[in-house]
């Protein structure tokens, strides 16, 4: 089993938290910190399950989101979306974005793990 | 000889005679059967009251002293009645379609109803008749000073007599003249007894004249002969009088306020001028058969000396023909009598109307109520009128001392009036006339005729002969009699020829250089155009359409159903089984009513007029319906501004809704930004902490690294709450700074120290240390904390290999100036402005901060009365810190 993660958020310093969260329950763990490229990394590294933040340099995480929904092949990819901006408009606008789960910072390390573990087994009956 | 009491009682009996009958043909005119009353025969002896005394007694006088020019008197009105009685039509036309009750009121109404031009002919023709009225007074006392002379036993007091016999005429023109309003001012009962008296006068004349032609002469034949013998045949004709008292009688007999009241004023059918026409050139004829041969016999039979205006009372009584001087002496009466009652009420028409009651009304606070109060004050004020206008007339046969003067007073008040005449005619025939025109035409003629003529002529010492002489102040060309000049003209052609000239000539000039009032141009159209706008005499006949007519009209205003629902229950009301009602009086009033709720009273009034015919639509009516149409523009407009008030409110309520929302909406970014930056530190920190709890076995280098994790976190957490406290401290504007002196250079060393110890990167700073020697006095730590975070910024964000800060002092423009230059890439454009707005932060750049701290370095500038700015330009990042300096240099 080499379920892979790509988690793409700009603060070095939760990256390496959620990092050596989902190593230590088996994932493979890809990083990214820039907006701007961030859906080439997802086509070049083709993971099971995307963490996404909303606040990235570059591009808004609710802008590669929508392009990623409009693309045939990235419509069916569990997308997990966590933010630091927790207000209700944003979780509305992620929801209509095509947002598979949408979580708001600080989390709890357990709620993540079980969101990731959900999404990958959601994807996996599907 | 007949005893003077034996005359007052003949005059008395004769007066009472005339008040029978003015009363009789009143009561029969106000019970509707005076179709005899309105026939031309009466209309054309009622003009006879041009005869007055003047002419009856001194036509004879005037002959005997001038020859034939007294024809002149005759010949006047005789033109102006044959050769331009289509003139007269259109006065009388004029007259009856403006309801006009004066000849002030017909040239008023016509220059658009200006008061002070009815004003101006008011006292123009008081002016003008009042010593006529004077003379009139004083043949009926000379007359009785005749009978006087030749009854011993009787005391006769001039004064007394004169007295009497104003007081007599004035309660005869007040009875008859006054005693109620009528709308179109006729007076039936003066009318009727003027032309019995204009009878009694032909009928004296006549008798006293066939008695000396067949009973003093002896037949026609020997007194044809007597009267080429004479001196009357003989004297010359000075063409230039005859031309000019032909026209200034004709002009009288149009402008005299007394001819206009029996001509146009109680003009009851304009056709009677046609029968007037030739009718009263005839009675004229008769008046003047007899004058020349009662002259003739009277200058041969009379003594040296005698007064030849008397010869007509004279010549009977030496003769022993008493019973002829007694009809004599009636007619000399009744000329002197109807002259002075009907200029005495046109007179007092005009004070009341154009004098008394303007100033009543205004005093009365302009309110407009038309009640049996104001008619009552109507009837009052013409009776005070008539009183006061009596007075006059006696006043001034006292004060003139009734001698030989008022002789000549006649020609000279037909002078006076003749002035009104451009005014009168130039607005009957030209629509260019305008008010000013005529003002100024009135008030030119006005002042040369009494200039040139009623002071030089009425003497009493009114006017020096050096001033006749040599003219005022010696000024040769402005002699009363010689104007410009102009000498050797008899003074009355003089006179006529300079004040109707430039009365003339003002009149023209200034009427077309002014510009009318929109009312004057009405009123002018509808004088000069007036037979095409009235109806004619017969213009009305009763008519069964009317209805019909009615009905096509109210449906149109009110709808059909709601016009035929009242038409029916009107006819119903009426008892009548036609589905119309027939269009009487309390009918229209209703149905004027009803419509009025729609399109107004006076629009109202005008349509249903105008259907039924009663009268055309007038001017009055048309401003009324203006008026009123200008009353709904106003008051749409005032909707109209309101509306634009209350959309103007909303438009401030809409942009003070905005700004509100701006705000919030800046306050909901502000407050997701703050949330983003404090979750951001957080998140690390419970996801850390949560993995030292939970995970076992940790190797101890993790540990550290994840516990330093948290604490920077935590720190920097805490730097930014210490910001936000600082900035909303510095917003609000409740920080205290506590202002201490320093130097500049101990200021710059202290803050370079601070910002770069335990900085990851070293950073070269050049300074100035010369320049630095500045003597400040500011709030020192404030001023540190700025510079601090600029040379921080500089350690943090310079992207040069070998960052290099350089610090520069200098003054500028009295502002002591500190920039912070160091030589990366600096900042790009686009976002100098945003620079210092809260959390901004430039590109993508990694390193940490909420971007509060430029904010926080501007509000703290800004409270020390300084600024701070990016300096554009430079090589690299820079920004320029300025300070007020004045008193600090001062203070060095």
């Amino acid at each position: 089993m080499n379920r892979r993660v790509l988690l793409i958020e700009d603060e070095p310093n939760i990256a390496e938290a959620i990092r050596f969260l989902l190593s230590r329950d088996g994932w493979q763990v890809g990083l990214h910190a820039d907006g701007t490229d961030a859906i080439d990394q997802i086509r070049a590294e083709r993971p099971d399950l995307v963490i996404l933040d909303v606040m990235l340099p570059g591009r808004s995480g609710m802008d590669i989101l929508r392009d990623l929904r409009a693309m045939e092949d990235m419509q069916d990819l569990p997308v997990l979306m966590l933010t630091a901006r927790g207000q209700l408009r944003d979780r509305d606008m992620a929801e209509r974005a095509g947002v598979s789960r949408f979580m708001t910072k600080p989390f709890s390390n357990a709620e993540v793990l079980t969101a990731v573990r959900d999404l990958h087994a959601q994807a996996g009956r599907a | 000889m007949a005893s003077l009491n034996t005359l007052v009682l003949v005059c008395l009996a004769y007066v009472a005679l005339l008040f029978a009958v003015a009363f009789a043909a009143d009561r029969l005119a106000a019970a509707g059967r005076s179709t005899w009353l309105r026939s031309p025969l009466i209309y054309t002896l009622s003009l006879s009251i041009y005869c007055t005394a003047w002419t009856f007694y001194g036509a004879v006088g005037y002959a005997a002293r001038s020859g034939l020019e007294f024809v002149t008197i005759y010949l006047g009105p005789t033109l102006v009645m044959v050769g331009w009685w289509w003139g007269l039509r259109k006065l009388v036309r004029v007259g009856r379609s403006q309801r006009v009750t004066s000849i002030a009121d017909l040239i008023s109404s016509r220059y658009g109803k200006s008061n002070a031009l009815a004003i101006c002919v008011t006292l123009l023709a008081v002016t003008g008749v009042t010593p006529y009225i004077a003379l009139q007074l004083q043949s009926i006392t000379l007359s009785f000073s005749i009978f006087a002379e030749a009854d011993p036993g009787s005391i006769h007091n001039e004064t007394t007599s004169v007295f009497w016999v104003a007081a007599g005429l004035a309660v005869f023109a007040i009875l008859f003249g006054t005693r109620n309003l009528d709308a179109n001012e006729r007076h039936h009962g003066v009318v009727t007894a003027v032309a019995i008296e204009a009878v009694v006068k032909l009928v004296a004349l006549l008798g006293v004249g066939i008695f000396v032609v067949w009973g003093v002469a002896g037949g026609i034949g020997p007194m044809m002969a007597r009267i080429d013998a004479s001196d009357i045949g003989t004297w010359g004709v000075d063409r230039g009088r005859w031309a000019t008292i032909t026209f200034l009688a004709a002009a009288a007999f149009v402008c005299l306020p007394r001819m206009f009241q029996v001509m146009v004023v109680e003009n009851d059918d304009e056709r009677h001028l046609r029968t007037a026409a030739w009718a009263f050139p005839l009675y004229l004829l008769l008046m003047s058969l007899f004058v020349v041969p009662i002259a003739v016999v009277g200058l041969s039979l009379m003594p040296e000396g005698s007064n030849p205006d008397l010869f007509v009372l004279t010549i009977p009584l030496a003769l022993g023909q008493e019973g002829l001087a007694m009809l004599s002496f009636l007619g000399g009466f009744s000329s002197a009598t109807s002259m002075v009652i009907v200029a005495a009420m046109a007179l007092s028409t005009m004070v009341s109307n154009h004098i008394v009651m303007p100033i009543w009304l205004r005093s009365r606070g302009g309110g407009l109520s038309v009640s049996g109060d104001v008619r009552s004050v109507v009837l009052m004020a013409r009776r005070v009128s008539i009183a006061v206008i009596m007075c006059f007339g006696y006043a001034y046969y006292i004060l003139s001392g009734g001698g030989a003067a008022l002789a000549s007073i006649g020609l000279i008040a037909f002078a006076g009036i003749a002035q009104i005449l451009p005014a009168l005619v130039g607005g009957l025939f030209w629509r260019g006339a305008t008010r000013l025109g005529a003002l100024a035409g009135l008030i030119v003629g006005f002042g040369l005729w009494v200039y040139t003529l009623l002071l030089p002529g009425i003497g009493g010492g009114v006017m020096s002969p050096g001033m006749l002489e040599s003219g005022p102040f010696g000024i040769g060309w402005l002699r009363p009699q010689a104007l410009f000049g102009i000498d050797g003209l008899d003074p009355m052609v003089h006179s006529v020829l300079w004040s109707m000239s430039l009365n003339a000539a003002a009149f023209c000039i200034v009427s077309l250089l002014d510009f009318p009032s929109p009312l004057e141009r009405l009123q002018g159209a509808q004088f000069v155009n007036v037979f095409d706008h009235s109806a004619g005499p017969r213009g009305w006949t009763a008519s069964v359409a009317q209805s019909e007519d009615l009905m096509i009209m109210s449906q149109r205003i009110m709808g059909a159903a709601e016009a035929q629902e009242f038409f029916h229950a009107e006819a119903l009301a009426q008892g009548s089984r036609r589905a119309l009602p027939d269009p009487t009086p309390a009918f229209l009033e209703r149905l004027e009513r009803k419509l009025s709720g729609s399109v107004g009273a006076a629009a109202a009034h005008a349509m249903i007029s105008q259907i039924v015919g009663r009268s055309s639509v007038s001017v009055e009516d048309l401003f009324a319906v203006a008026d009123e149409s200008a009353q709904l523009l106003e008051y749409s407009s005032q909707l109209e501004e309101k509306s634009a008030e209350l959309s103007r409110t909303a438009g401030k309520l809409r942009e003070a809704n905005d700004k509100l929302t701006q705000i919030s909406l800046q306050k909901d970014a502000f407050l997701s930004q703050v949330s983003h930056e404090l979750r951001t530190p957080m998140t690390s920190i419970r996801a850390f902490s949560e993995i030292l709890r939970d995970t076992e076995g940790m190797k101890p280098e993790d540990q550290r690294r994840y516990a330093t994790i948290i604490h920077d976190e935590a720190t920097r957490l805490t730097r930014l709450l210490d910001d936000l406290l600082d900035l909303s401290v510095l917003e609000s504007g409740q920080v205290t700074l506590n202002m201490s002196e320093g130097n500049l250079e101990d200021l710059l060393d202290r803050s370079v120290a601070a910002a770069l110890t335990g900085a990851d990167r070293a950073l070269r700073v050049r300074r100035d240390a010369a320049a630095e020697r500045i003597l400040l006095r500011s709030d020192l730590d404030r001023l540190g904390q700025v510079f601090i975070n600029l040379i921080a910024n500089a350690q943090k964000y310079c992207d040069a290999r070998d960052p290099v800060l350089t610090i520069r002092v200098h003054d500028a423009g009295g502002q002591l100036v500190v920039d912070f230059i160091d030589n990366g890439s600096g900042v790009p454009e686009d976002f100098h402005k945003m620079l210092f707005e809260k959390f901004a932060r430039v590109g993508a750049e990694k390193v940490r901060g909420a971007g509060l701290g430029l904010a926080i370095c501007r509000e703290i500038m800004q409270r020390l009365g300084g600024d701070v700015s990016y300096l554009a330009g430079q090589d690299g990042g820079a920004f320029r810190v300025s300070l007020p300096t004045r008193h600090e240099m001062a203070a060095q």
